[in-house]
């Protein structure tokens, strides 16, 4: 019934900085939503009013259906947190961490956590200051994912965690889903994540949404880059609709293409006859370049270059 | 990165290491940066351990005119066991003599502060991850630690230097004061190895710091022992032999100075020196020596509430001060029959102590002045078991807490409850142990005992008034949160040397230490005390609504 979460024009300063500019966030009751930003958008700040930490300079933030500054304590009890940067008391073992946080949400499911300890491939008896950064976000997910909420609100959980724990996370997230009486805010920088588990994807930039809607609505947004070795010159290319940034170099060809017009390029390209073939999605930041970031060229590049292999 | 200026500097390694230039490199930009971020700290007690020192020369030159009353007071206090145990033997009665004698206790401070001083230079920044980050660039890997030996070995030079300075500057002899400020800078140095061979043994800065202090408490324990033993006629004179404390003290100065003591000293800086730096060049970076304990797989069911976790979180260190303070009662309480034991003959001092209340008002009077003491010692503990709650916000731990159904308010009184309650218990402890040795030594325990401890039991809300502050200010002001110590530091010098320098009352009565009613034997005012109490809750009110309202910045 309604929504989780809806959050509209929210404003934060910090002192100069304006951190949030009228953002705007819904996200409905049982759905996975993706938060999608570069870093510095503003989705850990959004995230932290909605937790009760902060205090929105305007804007209203609805939480669960009440008020997340008035009625922190009580919400808490039906949410779980998981922050992007997680920190351990270094006395205390990973499993005690875990067990503290769920009991002071109101309970943890035993099973669930003997079963996450296992598929994390996680030590609880380690102690807190032990732990590598991907493995006290392992601590800090399986609390979360333990307990017993309505509502995960995650932030970039991934970021530390291996290829093959990502896809643990994935595969842990899609079973949340499927239960149907979770809701998710996955906040992230890293599109193909989004694409993997949400239904709807809010994306930010510079504390404003400047797209939201369903992933078939945000199909637009997708374009594919395409690399090709072909039998002859694919002469044809550059007049097709959708095609962007071709380069020809002989038999070899790269281009971007949008999503929509895939299907036409490939007869295109297998006309001519393919020997090989890659394509990849767009990263987060040639999706910016190529929709937003028309003003502000100079904006850096995120030097994470493990996006860039996705 | 100018790496340069580390290899020259690595040219004149003190330490006595035989590490190649390659593994030192760097030292030189790693000493700058421990001189930047200690730059109030280190010269603090670099200073006020000479002054202090310097203040026994101007106390016992005004209580003491002539040498006849010297020599009377040396008489009464060289063959008080409790005397020589918490400074060491006395010999003769010159004024230096008496000074250095007097100033006994304070070469184990500088041990204390020089060891606290290198593991947190070492051993806490590897546990917090930016060793590592400094590993990664040109730095070697030996540099790190001779950065915080060198530092803190210098560190002691200079307090050396100031403390024979001030020493010869009061018409001390020259010999007997450059042997004074060896003494203290050897003692320094000698337990700043100590410090950097316990850190390369655990893996928690905490652990380090156990070590090194229970190292510091036996060597102490070893003169104690050792003097003790040969003022009585007892046959265990060789313990202190063993202790670097009584080797420093067995310089003896300005009496006739033994310098050959210097070279244990010096040895055995080198020695722990070179098997700190073998230990470290034995292990990786982030471990320890001794393997670090798993810990359980789950929580006990106890550890369910923020107070059960803000309990985990303070109770070793309240173990730490109720064992340091029930060791201050034993050893102040011990002592304090032999304050009556000074009075002699000197006409002066015995007027002056019959209108005290003679004998029983001198002792009373010791007894005012230590519970004094305990409690400003005391408010360090509230001060940093309130800024805990600051601690956990800025390492990004609140934020997991206060997520959950814990109120701001709950996980902040869960703190507080130990920067409450854990003073009082600290104060009471060494109020009941000082009341029983004291008690013991005049054969009154059961009338001692209630006494002393009501002595120290009203120091509180001076101590809570501290306390309260600083919540205020994490609260309020939370990027000043640090001003408590501040403030504690003019409290301290307010109550250690106001009364002496005669500073103006409205001075003094900005320590909330100087409203405490004088007890044992004063009378309890109970305007002083409720106001104090007032004044407490009304700041830690404000504080607490303060962090109510405020946002919990990102870590």
């Amino acid at each position: 019934m309604g929504d989780a979460i809806s959050v509209s024009g929210l404003v934060k300063n910090f002192g100069p900085t304006r951190a949030l500019d009228g953002l705007d966030l819904v996200v409905r009751t049982g759905e996975v939503h993706g938060f999608l930003g570069p870093n510095g958008a503003g989705k850990t700040t959004t995230i932290r009013i909605l937790l009760g930490l902060m205090r929105a300079d305007a804007g209203t933030a609805m939480l669960l259906g009440g008020d997340p500054w008035a009625d922190a304590t009580p919400l808490h009890r039906r949410l779980a947190y998981v922050p992007g940067d997680v920190t351990l008391w270094p006395s205390l073992s990973g499993g005690e961490v875990i067990d503290l946080l769920g009991r002071m949400r109101g309970g943890l499911d035993k099973q669930r956590r003997v079963d996450l300890l296992r598929r994390f491939d996680l030590d609880p008896r380690k102690k807190g200051r032990a732990y590598s950064k991907g493995n006290r976000q392992k601590v800090a997910l399986i609390a979360a994912l333990a307990s017993d909420v309505e509502l995960l609100l995650l932030d970039e959980p991934t970021s530390g965690l291996d290829p093959l724990m990502e896809a643990v996370f994935r595969e842990v997230i899609g079973e949340e889903v499927r239960r149907g009486d979770r809701t998710v805010l996955l906040s992230s920088h890293i599109l193909s994540e989004v694409e993997a588990l949400c239904d709807r994807v809010t994306i930010v930039r510079e504390g404003r949404s400047v797209e939201t809607g369903s992933l078939a609505e945000l199909r637009h947004l997708i374009r594919v880059s395409v690399h090709a070795e072909l039998a002859g010159p694919a002469n044809d290319l550059a007049g097709l609709p959708g095609v962007h940034d071709l380069q020809a170099q002989g038999n070899r060809v790269s281009f971007d293409v949008d999503a929509g017009a895939l299907d036409a390029a490939l007869r295109q390209l297998s006309a001519v006859g393919v020997r090989t073939l890659t394509s990849q999605p767009p990263t987060l930041e040639e999706l910016f370049l190529g929709h937003y970031d028309t003003t502000s060229p100079k904006e850096p590049k995120q030097p994470n270059h493990t996006e860039v292999a996705r | 990165m100018t790496t340069n200026a580390g290899a020259t500097l690595t040219g004149s390694t003190p330490t006595g290491t035989s590490a190649s230039g390659g593994t030192l490199t760097g030292t030189g930009n790693l000493i700058r940066l421990i001189l930047r971020r200690d730059r109030f700290l280190m010269p603090l007690w670099v200073v006020v351990f000479p002054l202090v020192v310097a203040g026994y020369v101007t106390s016992f030159s005004d209580l003491f005119p002539t040498p006849a009353e010297l020599q009377q007071y040396a008489d009464a206090s060289r063959g008080n066991a409790s005397f020589v145990a918490l400074y060491g033997q006395l010999h003769g009665s010159s004024l230096g003599q008496l000074v250095n004698w007097r100033a006994g206790f304070i070469p184990v401070m500088v041990g204390l502060a020089s060891l606290l001083t290198v593991i947190r230079h070492t051993r806490t920044e590897e546990e917090a991850g930016r060793r590592e980050l400094l590993g990664a660039t040109v730095v070697g890997r030996h540099a790190g630690l001779a950065a915080a030996l060198i530092s803190t070995v210098g560190a002691n030079v200079v307090m050396g230097v100031l403390l024979a300075a001030l020493m010869i500057g009061q018409q001390l002899p020259t010999a007997g004061s450059t042997a004074m400020g060896l003494e203290f800078a050897a003692a320094g140095a000698i337990f700043a190895t100590v410090g950097a061979v316990a850190a390369q043994l655990t893996e928690s800065a905490g652990s380090a710091r156990g070590i090194a202090i229970t190292v510091l408490g036996a060597v102490y324990l070893l003169r104690v022992v050792g003097d003790v033993s040969e003022i009585s006629g007892g046959g265990l004179g060789w313990a202190a032999w063993l202790s670097p404390i009584g080797w420093v003290q067995r310089l003896s100065p300005y009496q006739d100075e033994q310098w050959a003591w210097l070279l244990p000293a010096v040895l055995v800086t080198a020695l722990l020196s070179w098997v700190a730096v073998a230990l470290s060049a034995r292990r990786d970076i982030g471990s320890g020596l001794l393997a670090a304990r798993l810990g359980p797989a789950e929580a006990a069911p106890s550890l369910s509430t923020s107070l059960a976790l803000a309990w985990r979180l303070h109770r070793g260190l309240l173990a730490g001060w109720a064992a340091a303070f029930a060791a201050l009662g034993v050893v102040l309480g011990g002592v304090a029959n032999g304050v009556g034991d000074l009075v002699g003959t000197n006409q002066a001092l015995k007027d002056v102590f019959a209108r005290i209340g003679g004998r029983e008002g001198l002792v009373d009077a010791y007894l005012v002045s230590i519970m004094v003491i305990l409690g400003l010692i005391t408010a360090a503990y509230a001060i940093q078991a309130t800024l805990r709650l600051r601690t956990e916000e800025t390492a990004g731990r609140a934020e997991p807490v206060l997520a959950t159904a814990v109120g701001r308010l709950q996980w902040a009184a869960s703190h507080l409850v130990f920067a409450v309650l854990g003073p009082a218990v600290v104060l009471l402890i060494s109020g009941l142990f000082a009341g029983l040795t004291y008690g013991a030594s005049i054969g009154d325990v059961a009338g001692q005992v209630p006494r002393v401890i009501a002595a120290a039991a009203i120091q509180l809300p001076a101590v809570w008034v501290l306390a309260a502050l600083a919540v205020a200010l994490v609260g309020l002001l939370p990027r000043l949160a640090a001003v408590s110590w501040g403030v504690l530091v003019v409290c301290l010098l307010i109550g250690l040397v106001g009364t002496a320098i005669q500073l103006n009352h409205w001075l003094l009565d900005l320590s909330p230490f100087t409203h405490i009613p004088h007890l044992p034997g004063g009378d309890v005012a109970a305007m002083p005390v409720v106001t104090l109490l007032v004044i407490a809750a009304v700041f830690g009110a404000a504080g607490l609504a303060g962090l109510r309202r405020r946002d919990i910045p990102t870590a």
